[in-house]
């Protein structure tokens, strides 16, 4: 459980003689001056792998599937290698008092130094009992193993905004992971479920330079959030051109035209499909012939439908009335054009009752 | 001739044509006019794109040049606002009614009512103002003003959105977007405001053209020439 790197080095047949080797030259490499390959090969050989406890709260655990599916890294490699998983319900072998035990042990063992990534989220409503993992409401469970942590990741987009369990009405109140921990560093890495790449590459980071890395203004780690699918889209060059896909069957569809009519949100979506794609980098959404439907962003379940690529809005005060923009936005330019209409004729007809607006100027040119 | 110098109301004496509209509020005033037509069409054709054109991608930019249309207006409708807001700072009393509704005048609250009432038919006659109404101030207020701040707020929001997070749009802009939550709200809040500024529109372009040819002053030449002309006497 408490490997350090050099051990797991010699459990893949590396020797002494090599691991020694390899201490000077990237020693030598980065400059250092007599004495650093010596550091190096004391870091390594007393450094311990991060131990890392997975928690599952209100989830469906499909960021479990992409995770398991990495190929750069393997999945294998990182849980094996680079990290000591010490607690997972889903993927470790223990069950029962035993798992819990683990648990235990590794918040007790690793005070202040494990690293806590949370795959769904806590609900809330009538004391979180709509989520009991080991006979205790999640929330609880959550609060206590990240009082101790280094830092959380919150995988996928239950953990980052909530996701389906808190689209509206939300009856059991399910809350993101950074609404219930607020005194921990969070990195959100949304997505339903988030990239396999992403999601080791993220891990990746977080091992070899023991830092998070670089958040933007709403927590996702910037390598990967910064741009949106759209930007990197391949069928960029459609939309920019005007051709577009009206319908799923049409001719546009077959040729490969942009996804944006029949509602593709790539461009209001920050993330990585269009670069990193999925299974390996085989394919991703729109490759596949349909619109993105911004997965990984806030609240993508209460936007209306998943092809329109307007929001479906609410008209306040009128139950049951709801359309896009446009249908609201004609709708009343055409009853405020109406109302301009009948107020000229009313107007005019005003003005043809009234003793003749010449008589009032001065001057009639005659 | 007097005039009420917080509402603008004409109260009595022999009327005299009036300079209102200086002339970087006039210029202003039309510059913006043409954007907002260019906005409001190739904003629309953005968010209901025309029926897809054949040929080659590599042959057409006929959406981006949609888009570029829109963007440049839109730099144009920001910048030239921003400079507007400058002339408020050092024009007359006319440049500051956009930004400065006088809420605290008993005046300007008894010619809001009376110009709804006038305007409800209910009143026979209105009253002359140099500049706008309390109505018209209003609308250009609540309806124009705060509509564009949340028109160029959004669109440089949107705007910011096409550069990565860190880079210099997002760092002047990527607030919008967090503050609306996602960049979904960002552009369903700029659809309604331009629905909202259209809505403006059509009304104002209806009440210059009812003012001047009904009421006892000139309202579309003030924009043009900056000149307030009184054709009759109030009441009459």
């Amino acid at each position: 459980m408490s490997d350090t790197y050099y051990d797991l080095m010699r459990r893949q047949g590396i020797s002494r003689r090599s691991f020694l080797k390899f201490c000077s030259l990237t020693a030598a490499s980065l400059g250092l001056g007599a004495g650093g390959a010596e550091a190096i090969a004391q870091a390594m050989q007393t450094k311990t792998r991060t131990p890392v406890i997975w928690l599952h709260g209100l989830e469906c655990t499909c960021c479990t599937e992409s995770f398991i599916r990495s190929a750069h890294p393997l999945a294998k490699d990182v849980v094996l290698s680079m990290l000591s998983l010490d607690y997972d319900d889903t993927l470790m072998a223990a069950a029962g008092h035993q798992a819990e035990q683990a648990l235990e042990d590794t918040i007790k063992k690793y005070k202040g130094n494990y690293i806590l990534a949370v795959e769904g989220n806590p609900p809330l409503a009538d004391d979180g009992v709509y989520c009991i993992p080991g006979g205790k409401p999640f929330v609880e469970k959550l609060r206590r193993v990240a009082k101790d942590a280094k830092a959380i990741v919150s995988w996928g987009s239950c953990a980052s905004w909530g996701c389906v369990q808190a689209a509206k009405p939300n009856p059991t109140q399910a809350t993101p992971v950074h609404k219930v921990i607020t005194d921990k560093p969070i990195i959100k890495v949304p997505g339903c479920p988030p990239i396999a790449e992403v999601m080791t590459g993220v891990v990746t980071y977080i091992l070899t330079f023991d830092r998070l890395p670089d958040l933007d203004a709403q927590g996702r780690p910037k390598m990967f959030y910064s741009q949106r699918v759209h930007d990197k889209c391949y069928r960029r060059p459609h939309f920019d051109a005007g051709q577009f896909v009206e319908k799923f069957d049409d001719a546009g569809a077959r040729m490969g035209y942009c996804l944006y009519k029949v509602g593709c949100k790539g461009p209001v979506t920050y993330n990585a499909c269009s670069t990193v794609r999925w299974n390996e980098g085989l394919s991703f959404p729109i490759q596949s012939g349909h619109g993105c439907i911004g997965c990984s962003e806030d609240g993508f379940w209460d936007k209306g439908s998943f092809y329109d690529h307007l929001t479906t809005i609410k008209v306040p005060g009128i139950a049951g009335a709801e359309g896009t923009a446009d249908k609201i936005g004609l709708t009343v330019l055409a009853a405020a054009g109406a109302a301009v209409a009948a107020h000229a004729a009313v107007t005019a007809i005003k003005q043809a009752r009234s003793t003749g607006r010449n008589d009032k100027v001065s001057e009639v040119e005659k | 001739m007097q005039v009420d110098h917080v509402t603008g109301r004409v109260e009595g004496g022999p009327l005299v044509d009036t300079y209102v509209y200086e002339a970087p509020v006039r210029l202003w005033h039309w510059v913006t006019m043409l954007c907002v037509m260019a906005l409001g069409v190739t904003g629309y054709l953005i968010g209901a794109p025309l029926p897809s054109i054949g040929g080659e991608a590599v042959d057409s930019f006929f959406f981006g040049w949609i888009r570029m249309i829109h963007e440049t207006s839109g730099w144009v409708l920001a910048i030239a606002f921003l400079v507007r807001i400058y002339w408020a700072f050092v024009g007359n009393r006319s440049s500051r009614a956009l930004f400065i509704v006088p809420f605290w005048s008993g005046k300007w609250w008894a010619g809001l009512f009376g110009d709804i009432r006038y305007y409800l038919f209910l009143k026979k006659h209105g009253d002359l103002w140099v500049g706008h109404n309390p109505l018209a101030q209003f609308a250009m207020f609540s309806m124009f003003m705060l509509g564009a701040v949340v028109l160029i707020l959004t669109g440089f929001g949107l705007f910011a959105q096409q550069y990565p997070w860190g880079t210099t749009w997002m760092n002047l802009f990527g607030w919008v977007t967090v503050l609306l939550g996602e960049p979904q709200a960002v552009r369903t809040v700029h659809h309604v405001a331009m629905y909202y500024m259209l809505l403006f529109a059509l009304i104002h372009t209806y009440m210059v053209f009812r003012e001047d040819i009904t009421r006892g002053s000139t309202v579309i030449s003030t924009m043009i020439n900056g000149i307030r002309m009184f054709k009759r006497e109030p009441g009459a």
